[in-house]
């Protein structure tokens, strides 16, 4: 897929809680092409701080009002800079980057979000969704303004939520929750959020053989391939989770689960 | 538009640009953003004999102005770039030149011998300063018995225009360029990064798996500068500066202060489109300044 730098310009900046917020970015120019997984490189303006782009997971893309959405999780000087842009400002992105989740040979599978890692979730849903795929969406967070945009979930299949203090859904971590009883049921699971999380419901798929993706968010500097920072270790020698991923299905992953 | 070529040893360049090794990968990972045609050259990953891994994750820290890298060489290896790499970026219109790195002197003999035969690839730079690999590297570049030995060694056994990239982690950075100018080098290229390290406070461990890493970006500068500085007052071979351009202005003071070509290196991270725009840039800075020649800025320093 063809990759572009782009000025975007802010058209919407909603502050859901003290932690997350959701940009809305548009251009004069038609939005080119994103798939669910991937994600953008923002350069952050106006903090002599911030040196390297920030990698930010696309939440969703309305392609008819031409506006791309990012679900962004405050947790340092970046993301806290683009949580002050305003409406008609802009902002440069390098996107789409990335590969994007395996959508074939399923018709039932469960997407599961912990945290910030409910953001990739929204556009999966969406897409699979159009494609007639059943999908059941489990949502996790400490507690209950970590469970983000539920109602948009409902839009695309049933939504179940775990958060560690009960505040909303079921309490306990967001593996325990009653419908990973029903795990086997579902044709692949796919998952992003905190990496003990990812490593618990990989390990769960593995027992239970049930074919899992996880979207890694390691750190990285160029996002295209270039620096080879973002290195995760894989059946093949390190690959790129920038270009090679951020998807990887777990049993490329060298991970002792 | 001015007249932007330079020479180093025999080779000439469209323009000083060039972009600097671990930076630009081979090419096609920037084709989306830029014509690589217009560049003055592109300097490919560092390659070694064999392939290699390359160290553990956490690999890179954000540092003001800035960043550590602890990439250690991941690479696939010489024959593999010969065989799989190679044929895809020869028909780049602009000079490619091969970042050769090592543990022992064979092999960098070895893997010189074996680009002697590429047609498209007309220059080489030893990297004899690379600070994430616990053998070899830097320390070839670090005395100037070993970076005579191993300039010796690769001169004798590589035909074309032969670059040293130099290491800033030396006492002086002078007498190692004089060193490796007596065994033949064509030209020296600094400064490769600036050993560094960063640390989590709130977890009180190293925030690179390997501790210690290569600072690069704006913060190294200065640094740089006054290397470049340094080195081309004491060597008559051409010089190739680098470290944290991020603009125009910073390729102007690196010509300034006696380069003749410059690199660009962790500014693609930033911005990939950079190199291309440094070249129009220049351009625009020559004609404005009614300079007919990019050459007449070459230790243009006035002092």
């Amino acid at each position: 897929m063809k990759k572009y730098i782009n000025d975007l310009t802010v058209c919407s900046n909603r502050r859901l809680s003290d932690d997350y917020f959701i940009l809305g970015l548009t251009s004069s120019n038609a939005l080119p092409e994103m798939l669910p997984g991937q994600f953008a490189e923002i350069k952050v303006d106006n903090n002599p701080n911030v040196f390297l782009r920030r990698p930010i997971s696309i939440h969703d893309v309305d392609y008819a009002k031409n506006v791309l959405y990012m679900l962004v999780k405050i947790v340092g000087q970046g993301t806290q800079t683009l949580s002050t842009l305003k409406v008609n400002e802009t902002v440069n992105l390098v996107y789409p980057l990335g590969n994007t989740f395996n959508m074939d040979g399923v018709t039932n599978v469960i997407l599961a979000g912990g945290g910030c890692g409910i953001a990739p979730m929204l556009y999966l849903a969406r897409h699979l969704h159009q494609k007639h795929i059943k999908a059941t969406i489990l949502l996790g967070g400490r507690t209950m303004i970590d469970i983000l945009e539920a109602k948009e979930f409902k839009k695309y299949g049933d939504v179940f939520i775990s958060t560690d203090d009960g505040s909303m859904g079921e309490k306990g971590f967001i593996t325990n929750n009653s419908i990973m009883k029903k795990l086997s049921s579902f044709q692949r699971l796919y998952c992003c959020g905190p990496l003990p999380m990812m490593k618990v419901f990989a390990a769960i798929a593995k027992q239970q053989q049930v074919d899992c993706e996880v979207s890694l968010e390691n750190t990285m500097a160029c996002g295209i391939g270039a620096c080879l920072c973002c290195v995760a270790e894989t059946d093949k020698g390190n690959k790129c989770v920038c270009t090679e991923g951020p998807v990887f299905n777990i049993n490329q992953l060298k991970w002792q689960i | 538009m001015a007249d932007l070529k330079v020479k180093i040893g025999a080779l000439e360049f469209k323009n000083p640009v060039l972009t600097a090794s671990g930076t630009f990968g081979y090419g096609p990972e920037f084709e989306d953003f830029l014509n690589i045609d217009s560049l003055g050259g592109i300097i490919v990953k560092g390659t070694t004999l064999e392939a290699r891994q390359g160290n553990a994750y956490p690999r890179m820290a954000e540092t003001p102005a800035g960043m550590l890298n602890a990439v250690g060489l991941q690479n696939k290896g010489v024959d593999a770039f010969i065989n799989d790499i190679y044929p895809n970026i020869k028909h780049y219109n602009t000079h490619i030149i091969v970042n050769v790195s090592g543990s022992k002197l064979e092999d960098y003999v070895t893997v010189v011998e074996k680009l002697n035969d590429l047609e498209h690839i007309p220059a080489i730079e030893l990297n004899i300063s690379c600070p994430n690999v616990k053998q070899g590297g830097m320390a070839f570049g670090t005395s100037c018995a070993s970076a005579t030995e191993v300039t010796k060694a690769v001169r004798a056994a590589y035909h074309k225009t032969l670059i040293v990239k130099l290491s800033p982690n030396v006492t002086s950075i002078s007498e190692i360029a004089k060193a490796v100018e007596d065994e033949g080098a064509d030209s020296v290229s600094l400064i490769n990064t600036v050993l560094g390290m960063a640390i989590d406070a709130e977890s009180r461990r190293p925030i690179l798996s390997t501790i210690t890493g290569g600072l690069s970006g704006p913060c190294v500068k200065p640094i740089a500068l006054r290397m470049v500085w340094q080195v081309s007052q004491a060597v008559k071979i051409p010089v190739i500066g680098l470290g944290g351009i991020m603009n125009f202005t910073d390729a102007v003071e690196f010509l300034l202060a006696g380069a003749t070509a410059i690199q660009v290196g962790t500014a693609n991270f930033i911005d990939p489109a950079i190199s291309e725009k440094i070249v129009h840039q220049l351009d625009a800075y020559c004609d404005n300044h009614r300079i007919r020649a990019v050459k007449e800025l070459i230790g243009g320093l006035i002092v």
